[in-house]
């Protein structure tokens, strides 16, 4: 165990602090029976879509508990429900602290009830230092005046139960991902929580630092703290909670303490659901590879040594589909987009369109190569929401249509109309601006925008995120109308079952590397969720 | 291109459930109006005011001569908010150009065209050295030409050494001062209502083409009327006095030049799509880097003819000339409805702006308002104008 400079074991001193002012406040209960926290039939909509249905989880003292499942089952949401990102009123149902129910109207409220929350997404601000990111907006004051050396004294005893050697004074920005990691941690126990909840925590960890984060956590629980950690690390998982709650769709599956479970059962409860209606059948036959990579690799540059991408390589067809799958952060998007020039000359390999080799260095090579790219996140990388869609149709072919000098309206406006019509965008006119449109028509607005340019390769990232039911199945036949063509196209979902049901073939990525391939025959949910989760034998 | 012929679903009607109908009359749409409306305000204001001396054919074009300096720097940098990014360094390029061009045209080896010349080549250099350093170093804009303002101001009072140097080139004096004969000018004008009716008569026909609502008679007449009224009120109210003045003609030959750049070509409609989402243009496969320079080029040129043409009309370069224009052709763009932000604006709002700011200064001038208070008119309007319109947008979203 990382020794304290006091001798100590990491996180005793604070425990023994918090547990002290946690009785106080009447925080922790005196009968260990009662759970720290337990969240009774959570529902939460979001528009179109009921994101929880009927969530009932609980905590026990000095407990870690797993909250797994897919991306988008509805593990963040709950847990923004449990920290009062969404505040009483917007959720349904109950959630009692200790036995007594709360209301939470926002974050500090929640704070207050000895909740802390860190999030996948460190949000610490670089240019501060360690101290003032741990206390920022609440820093010790007399008269108005911060006191600095006690800001720092207090810092430096909650750095040294994190087991982080540092000076209170370092701006965050020096710090590498994992030490800030722990300062969020730090962060975190300066609230005096009683329940600790992980987003993630180890996505951005080393070996080395993720065992020191385990230790900490251990001797938070033995403590009596409540720890809710929220991984895709199935051994992680294995390794370090009690419990395991699974969620799907929405709904809670399985909960079951770990030494009950293995991971071929768990991965089968995380995907375990009908292959719905949705997908036209699969019945293609492949042209000619158009599309090659070899050996692309791209560093990342905020966490040296840990690529974001490795040794990829893969070929597409004229006439087929090939599907991406893998979890959050295992380097799809990136894929694409290093492959799309967005990058610029980063990544390193080779890519070959129709068996020459070409550079693509920007956007611009690669739509003139014939590739085109529908963006995941249309709002921000996809439209210009205040320009109408006409304008949003005719921009990535702009060159095409027009003259070298002068755009050419009539011309644009015939294929935007065509377009408008062929993919039945609902609009009153072609002049009404993108921002007004329902989700699944900006969809259809960025589609049609690309396939002007005339692509060979059309890459899709994410293309069914947040749209309807209804949208979603016209933009599946719409995308195997397309390969029937002749395009080839790389689909990249983190809907496992959108992948199965469209791809010819699976690629599945983990940690920027190919894991396996499947055919669209041999897929199942279980074989792709197990080598996305790095255990490509289970499969 | 003719539109397809196979079988297709009715065209969806104005009432598709998830766009309210309310939007039809947007504020955006709306927002010319209230800039002509304000500009009636100022103007009715003004005459009355000035017992009806600011509505006189003197002052008028006066007005006009006024307003071309402001209304060309304003055009140029509606562009550069359009793309997102500021140029503060114009008014010391006004100054700078416009003492290069004096100073040239001192020597009586160099005349008229040389002076231009030299101006208008050194506004491009110093734009192109702008836009570089913003488009490819990626300094923000602002910093690189609140550089500008500052050397460039100081250039000019190096080159100057501190004097005011006059113009000897009675031809160069007249750019700024001159006018087209009544004549020349209503042939001008009779020239352009022509223009205007076969441009609309062809948008009509484009129209039917494309089996887009073509307009009534009643809409093709206004389409031809309104403007043509407003060429011929322009055209009689200059010549009652001595004729067109010649920057006014520059300038609404750079309007229509930079309205038509803005509307019908790809550099036009790529600087919208940088403004409006940066990384979407990007990855739409747009240059972004060149396209700033350029902008910043044009605004280089602009500049100096801007340049030349309020030295033309001072008939000498002093070292201070054009100080602060800068903030006129910004609150211009702003007042006529462009955003900060980019990706929104006209060039016929930006006029519009440059001339309700410009009615402001002539009609305050004209009732001896001390200069204080004529700053802080101007100031409240700018921030009046602005505010109106945000929380007249935050309403109708």
């Amino acid at each position: 165990m990382y020794p304290s400079p006091n001798g100590r074991l990491p996180g005793q001193l604070l425990i023994d602090r918090m547990t002290a002012t946690a009785h106080d406040r009447g925080l922790l209960s005196q009968d260990p029976k009662i759970p720290l926290v337990s969240m009774m039939n959570i529902g939460k909509s979001f528009p179109g879509t009921r994101a929880l249905k009927g969530i009932s989880f609980d905590l026990g003292q000095g407990e870690i508990h797993a909250l797994v499942g897919e991306n988008g089952a509805g593990k963040s949401t709950l847990m923004k429900i449990l920290a009062g990102v969404y505040p009483y009123g917007e959720y349904e149902g109950e959630i009692l602290i200790a036995g007594r129910p709360q209301r939470f109207r926002n974050i500090s409220d929640a704070e207050a009830a000895g909740i802390g929350f860190v999030h996948q997404e460190l949000s610490l601000v670089p240019e501060l230092s360690v101290a003032e990111n741990i206390f920022l907006g609440r820093a010790p004051q007399r008269l108005g005046t911060i006191r600095w050396d006690e800001m720092y004294q207090r810092t430096g005893r909650l750095l040294d139960q994190v087991g982080l050697e540092l000076d209170p004074r370092t701006p965050v920005l020096q710090l590498g991902i994992g030490q800030q990691q722990l300062v969020e941690i730090a962060k975190a126990l300066s609230h005096e929580v009683r329940i600790l909840i992980l987003d993630e925590p180890t996505s951005a960890l080393t070996e080395t630092e993720a065992e020191t984060l385990f230790r900490i956590l251990r001797v938070l629980s033995a403590h009596s703290t409540g720890i809710i950690y929220i991984s895709h690390r199935l051994n992680e998982v294995f390794r370090l909670c009690d419990r395991i709650t699974v969620l799907r769709d929405g709904s809670s599956v399985l909960t079951e303490n770990a030494d009950r479970l293995d991971e071929p059962r768990l991965i089968q409860s995380m995907v375990g659901r009908e292959m719905s209606q949705l997908f036209p059948p699969v019945q293609r036959s492949p042209g000619n590879v158009v599309f090659e990579v070899r050996g692309v690799a791209l560093e990342n540059d905020s966490l040296p040594g840990q690529p974001l991408l490795q040794d990829i390589s893969f070929s597409v067809r004229s006439g087929e589909v090939l599907g991406i799958a893998g979890l959050m952060g295992a380097g799809r998007s990136e894929l694409l987009m290093a492959l799309f020039g967005g990058y610029g000359e980063k990544p390193t390999g080779q890519v070959f369109i129709q068996g020459k080799e070409v550079k693509l260095k920007d956007p611009c090579d690669a739509i003139a190569h014939g590739i085109a790219f529908v963006t995941e996140d249309r709002r921000r990388y996809g439209l210009l929401l205040d320009q109408n869609i006409l304008h949003n149709l005719t921009i990535a072919a702009l060159r095409q249509i027009s003259g070298r000098v002068l755009t050419n309206e009539p011309g644009e406006i015939g294929l935007a109309d065509k377009l408008v019509r062929d993919l039945q965008i609902k609009t009153p006119s072609l002049f009404t601006s993108a921002g007004v449109l329902s989700g699944g028509n900006q969809q259809k607005v960025v589609l049609g925008k690309w396939l002007l340019t005339k692509p060979l390769v059309l890459f899709l990232d994410e293309p069914t995120r947040g749209i309807d039911v209804g949208a979603k199945e016209e933009l599946y036949r719409r995308i195997n109308d397309l390969a029937n063509q002749g395009l080839a196209v790389v689909l990249v979902s983190s809907e496992l079952e959108e992948v199965m049901g469209l791809a010819d073939r699976i690629l599945v990525l983990h940690r920027g590397k190919i894991t396996k391939e499947f055919s669209h025959a041999n897929a199942t949910s279980e074989k792709i969720m197990a080598c996305a989760v790095g255990h490509p034998e289970l499969s | 291109m003719p539109a397809s012929s196979k079988p297709l679903p009715a065209p969806p009607s104005p009432s598709t459930p998830n766009i309210p109908l309310r939007k039809k009359f947007s504020y955006a749409q709306l927002q010319p109006f209230t800039l002509v409306f304000a500009l009636a305000v100022v103007w009715i204001l003004a005459a009355y005011f000035t017992g009806g001396v600011f509505l006189e054919a003197r002052n008028f074009s006066n007005l006009m001569r006024q307003m071309a300096v402001t209304g060309i720097l304003s055009i140029g940098m509606l562009m550069v908010i359009v793309s997102s990014r500021i140029d503060l360094s114009v008014g010391s390029m006004v100054g700078f150009t416009g003492m290069v061009a004096a100073l040239v045209q001192s020597s009586a080896r160099h005349g008229l065209v040389d002076s231009i010349l030299a101006a208008i080549l050194l506004g491009v250099f110093v734009g192109v050295l702008q836009g570089a350093l913003v488009a490819y170093v990626e300094i923000p804009a602002f910093i690189v030409t609140l550089g500008g303002l500052l050397a460039w101001r100081g250039a000019t009072k190096g080159i100057s050494s501190g004097e005011t140097i006059p113009l000897r080139v009675a031809r160069l004096q007249a750019l700024g001062q001159e006018y087209l004969s009544p004549a020349t000018g209503a042939a001008i004008a009779i020239a352009a209502i022509a223009a205007l009716s076969w441009l609309v008569f062809r948008r009509n026909r484009a129209r039917r083409r494309l089996s887009l609502p073509s307009w009534s008679a009643v809409q093709v007449a206004l389409r031809i009327l309104l403007p043509s009224a407003l060429i011929i009120a322009l055209t009689v109210g200059l010549n009652s006095y001595a004729g067109v003045p010649i920057p006014v003609l520059i300038f609404l030959m750079i309007a229509l030049l930079g309205a038509f750049v803005m509307r019908n070509t790809v550099f036009g409609r790529y600087l919208y799509a940088i403004g409006g989402n940066a990384d979407a243009a990007r990855l739409s496969g747009i240059n972004l880097r060149r396209q700033v320079l350029i902008v910043f080029a044009l605004m280089g040129l602009l500049s100096a003819i801007a340049g030349i043409l309020y030295t033309a009309r001072v008939g000498s370069a002093s070292p201070d000339a054009g100080l602060l224009l800068e903030l006129d052709a910004i609150a211009a763009c702003v007042i006529g409805g462009a955003s900060l932000m980019g990706g929104r604006g006209t060039v016929l709002g930006a006029c519009l702006g440059a001339l309700l700011m410009a009615s402001l200064d002539n009609s305050m001038s004209l009732r001896n308002v001390p200069d204080f208070i004529q700053d802080i008119v101007k100031g409240g309007i700018l921030v009046a104008a602005v505010g109106i319109d945000v929380v007249s947008r935050r309403r109708s979203s």
